[in-house]
């Protein structure tokens, strides 16, 4: 299938500001955005500057503003995405080159956070004890990758980028209901904060943007619920 | 620019990462990416991290050991393998003290399941070795060390991408690396270098191996005069997804997946009687083949289908959710109802920089090392794997050997002091750069390496026949020819790809032309090579390690042998 590739390109060292550009691509309706991308990229021009690795949706690098909305270029197929594709790089960072950004600011973020397991009891012989059930508890916020795409497509952080955002709250909430950590008051009072969780406002483009299908909203209510009621849910 | 650390370290996958923890306490260390870490590829690892813990039935490091061996077809180096096995089950308790988030068992230990090749009674029938997190284990394990690597501030220069080992009067002293943002050439001085760069999947069409697997690391110590060692030894995973090269886990036959030919048989009944679908990779891979060959691939096509209904909708949404969704976003299909198509994928390199239990890269034959100068992961070659990888692994290798690597790096730093740079450090670096942005050739990166991935997946694939491979080499040299006249269309400095992957394509070929050199010359089978004009192992004439060096006059290829202590060689049937 023929489509129309409308991409947004700025080089800052050469351009005023950012612009459109479109490339034809011939495509099969089973390939990636992530091929289409590659397509323009080594067979008509070598100038599109792009993330990209593992093409399967599992690092996080390609994460992207396609048709509007927050995706990674390798987990959408060409056939669900129509003849014409407008592709951008994320919202609320700033630009380095064509569709990449900063990620700095946002891995700053993640790192306030304390985002690595609390605990001041010696260390057993063997694994600590988890049940299933304590397992399952926080199952869903183990699966971020750090893609970007719920903290760009988040409203809040729109308006402030001081917004800690949708995914340091999930990398938070993954070690605040771990069993095995202790760590939760320390990263509840950083989050407790005007610029913590309460900048957010349950507008759920975080959990439409995810590639990970993890319920972001509610874990940020999770976490909210923690600080107002003291209590574990 | 430039920088001094005691130590630097290039690749921030698990096994870098987890030196990097070693050596924070002892100096000050710089772990270089050419990525963001939680990009690396170990976060694609799959089905898990094996470690004779004995959670669910009784099992034994020294099983372990044996089925490493065996599974290498006995040209791994029995000391690295003892180690291996030993040293994993405190590096899995390690883990999970970090965090990392296993499944359990009922009673709150480490959940284990089966594995290909793993087995307990030195191989009386499959055990419950591989520790796993659903089917991402390999994500919660980068995760996990990166989040220590957080916690104890170790430094990071990420997008940042290797040129050049700086080796002076015979030590290592740094690296040249290009910063990705600016184009700018750094020059890092150091006491101790580790390399963990990982794979070189990129070498072939259809492989499981992110785009960034372009084996940075072997191809510049290479060109530093380091061999490269059982280079011919690459694995082709069974079951990637038909064309996409996309990995469907062994996991799914761990838990009871079944790959099955058009008449809907189980064919590996008959190549693998007692393990069947739990055979080692090299043998189903090659089960595949000779399947599609026989004309029973689906629909006269080169690939099978790998049947997981049998597991049931429960089983394959809790232990295997990110497969049931690639099926269902690549494919369109449910596997709790629909069997997969799969078909060989090129996966993993059992070769690379050679190296001792410690880390320490090795020169020659006698195994002397090159001061100051470590590898661990896949780029390295220990050889714990000899001539074939067992699933689960791989994952224990980046952190048993990446914690060694990173432990007699710090007792070198305490022994050490910095040696001088050799002059001008980055110019033959700077000059590579400076060629290919001026180049005014006609020929493209792109079709270059289209015609490398193509040409080394038919003629240095799953089997290989000698006029094949001869074909292969003669191509290697027509495409590093071609190569001198690559021409970029971007010549600017910012955040230039285009230019990253013309010095990428550089790499892939002198590793291809290794890797075609060490196929010809060894006329065996063994593990994953096998040579159909040669198919028995010659443990006679071949029961050695390969070393390939790259000189002026092409590929010189030596050998050493194979550290033998507990287990004769023996035939290699499951």
């Amino acid at each position: 299938m023929q489509v129309t590739l409308k991409i947004q390109r700025f080089n800052p060292e050469l351009d005023d500001k950012p612009y459109w550009k479109e490339y034809q691509v011939d495509v099969e309706p089973g390939d990636r955005l992530l091929d289409a991308l590659h397509q323009v990229k080594w067979y008509q021009d070598g100038t599109l500057a792009f993330r990209r690795s593992c093409a399967h949706g599992v690092c996080g690098s390609d994460a992207m503003t396609i048709n509007s909305a927050n995706r990674l270029a390798c987990k959408l197929l060409m056939k669900d995405l129509g003849t014409r594709v407008t592709v951008e790089p994320l919202r609320g960072f700033p630009i380095v080159k064509d569709l990449v950004v900063d990620m700095e600011p946002f891995f700053d973020k993640y790192r306030s956070i304390k985002p690595y397991l609390i605990n001041y009891d010696p260390e057993p012989p063997v694994e600590r004890y988890q049940s299933p059930k304590e397992r399952a508890r926080f199952d869903d916020t183990t699966k971020c990758i750090l893609c970007g795409a719920c903290t760009s497509s988040c409203p809040s952080f729109w308006g402030n980028r001081d917004y800690v955002g949708p995914a340091a709250i999930v990398q938070a909430h993954r070690f605040i209901f771990d069993s095995r950590d202790q760590g939760a008051n320390e990263r509840l009072e950083i989050l407790n904060d005007r610029d913590g969780v309460w900048r957010c406002r349950t507008i759920f483009n975080c959990v439409r943007a995810c590639p990970r299908e993890i319920d972001v909203t509610r874990a940020i209510g999770e976490v909210k619920k923690l600080l107002l009621f003291n209590r574990m849910v | 620019m430039y920088h001094s650390f005691d130590a630097i370290i290039v690749g921030a996958g698990g096994a870098g990462l987890r030196a990097a923890l070693e050596l924070g306490q002892i100096g000050s260390v710089a772990v270089l990416s050419k990525l963001y870490p939680t990009r690396s590829h170990t976060g694609a690892a799959q089905g898990g991290i094996s470690a004779a813990l004995g959670n669910t039935e009784e099992d034994l490091w020294e099983w372990h050991m044996f089925d490493t061996v065996k599974g290498g077809d006995y040209l791994v180096d029995q000391d690295a393998a003892e180690v291996l096995a030993q040293e994993a089950v405190e590096t899995v308790y390690e883990l999970e003290h970090w965090g990392l988030p296993f499944d359990r068992t009922p009673d709150g230990k480490i959940a284990q399941r089966p594995f290909g090749g793993h087995t307990h009674h030195f191989g009386q029938g499959p055990v419950r070795r591989s520790c796993y997190a659903a089917d991402h284990t390999g994500h919660m394990i980068l995760q996990t060390i990166y989040q220590q690597c957080v916690r104890h501030n170790v430094q990071f220069f990420e997008e940042y991408h290797v040129l050049d080992l700086l080796v002076q009067d015979g030590v290592a002293c740094g690296v040249t690396a290009y910063q990705i943002l600016t184009g700018e050439i750094h020059t890092f001085r150091a006491k101790v270098v580790l390399f963990a760069t990982g794979g070189m999947g990129r070498m072939f069409s259809i492989t499981s191996n992110a785009h960034a697997l372009t084996g940075d690391g072997p191809a510049i110590a290479l060109r530093r005069g380091v061999p490269l060692e059982d280079m011919e030894f690459f694995q082709f995973h069974p079951t990637g997804i038909y064309k996409m090269g996309i990995l469907i886990t062994e996991a799914v036959r761990g838990e009871g997946g079944i790959l099955l030919n058009s008449e809907g048989e189980r064919f590996m009944e008959r190549y693998s009687p007692t393990l069947l679908d739990l055979a080692p990779r090299d043998i189903v891979s090659r089960s595949i083949y000779l399947e599609v060959q026989a004309g029973r691939g689906i629909q006269g096509k080169d690939y099978v289908y790998l049947d997981a209904s049998r597991l049931g909708r429960k089983v394959v949404e809790a232990k295997l959710p990110d497969i049931a969704d690639f099926c269902r976003t690549y494919l369109g299909i449910d596997p709790a109802v629909e069997p997969m198509p799969v078909q060989p994928t090129a996966h993993y390199a059992m070769g690379g920089i050679p190296t001792d239990v410690h880390g320490r890269v090795l020169l020659d034959d006698k195994n002397t090392p090159l001061p100051g100068f470590y590898a661990a992961g896949e780029c390295a070659c220990v050889s714990v794997h000899g001539a074939n990888r067992l699933g689960t692994n791989s994952l224990v290798d980046l952190v048993v050997f990446g914690r060694r690597a990173g432990r007699d790096m710090a007792r070198y730093l305490r022994e050490h002091d910095f040696v001088p740079l050799p002059d001008e450090p980055e110019c033959e670096a700077c000059d590579e750069v400076e060629r290919l942005l001026a180049g005014q050739g006609d020929e493209s990166v792109a079709v270059i390496r289209q015609e490398l991935q193509k040409s080394m997946m038919d003629h240095v694939g799953v089997f290989r026949v000698e006029a094949q491979i001869e074909a292969e080499v003669a191509k290697i040299h027509e495409l590093q020819e071609r190569y001198r006249r690559v021409s970029l269309q971007d010549k600017h400095k910012r955040f230039n790809t285009e230019l990253l992957e013309a010095i990428e394509l550089g790499y892939l070929l002198d590793l291809a032309e290794i890797t075609a050199a060490s196929a010809l010359a060894r006329q065996e089978s063994r593990g994953a090579h096998t040579r159909e004009d040669y198919p028995q192992r010659d443990d006679e004439r071949w029961l050695k390690h390969t070393l390939a060096y790259r000189t002026e006059r092409g590929v010189e290829l030596k050998y050493k042998p194979v550290s033998i202590t507990r287990f004769e060689p023996k035939p290699r049937t499951y």
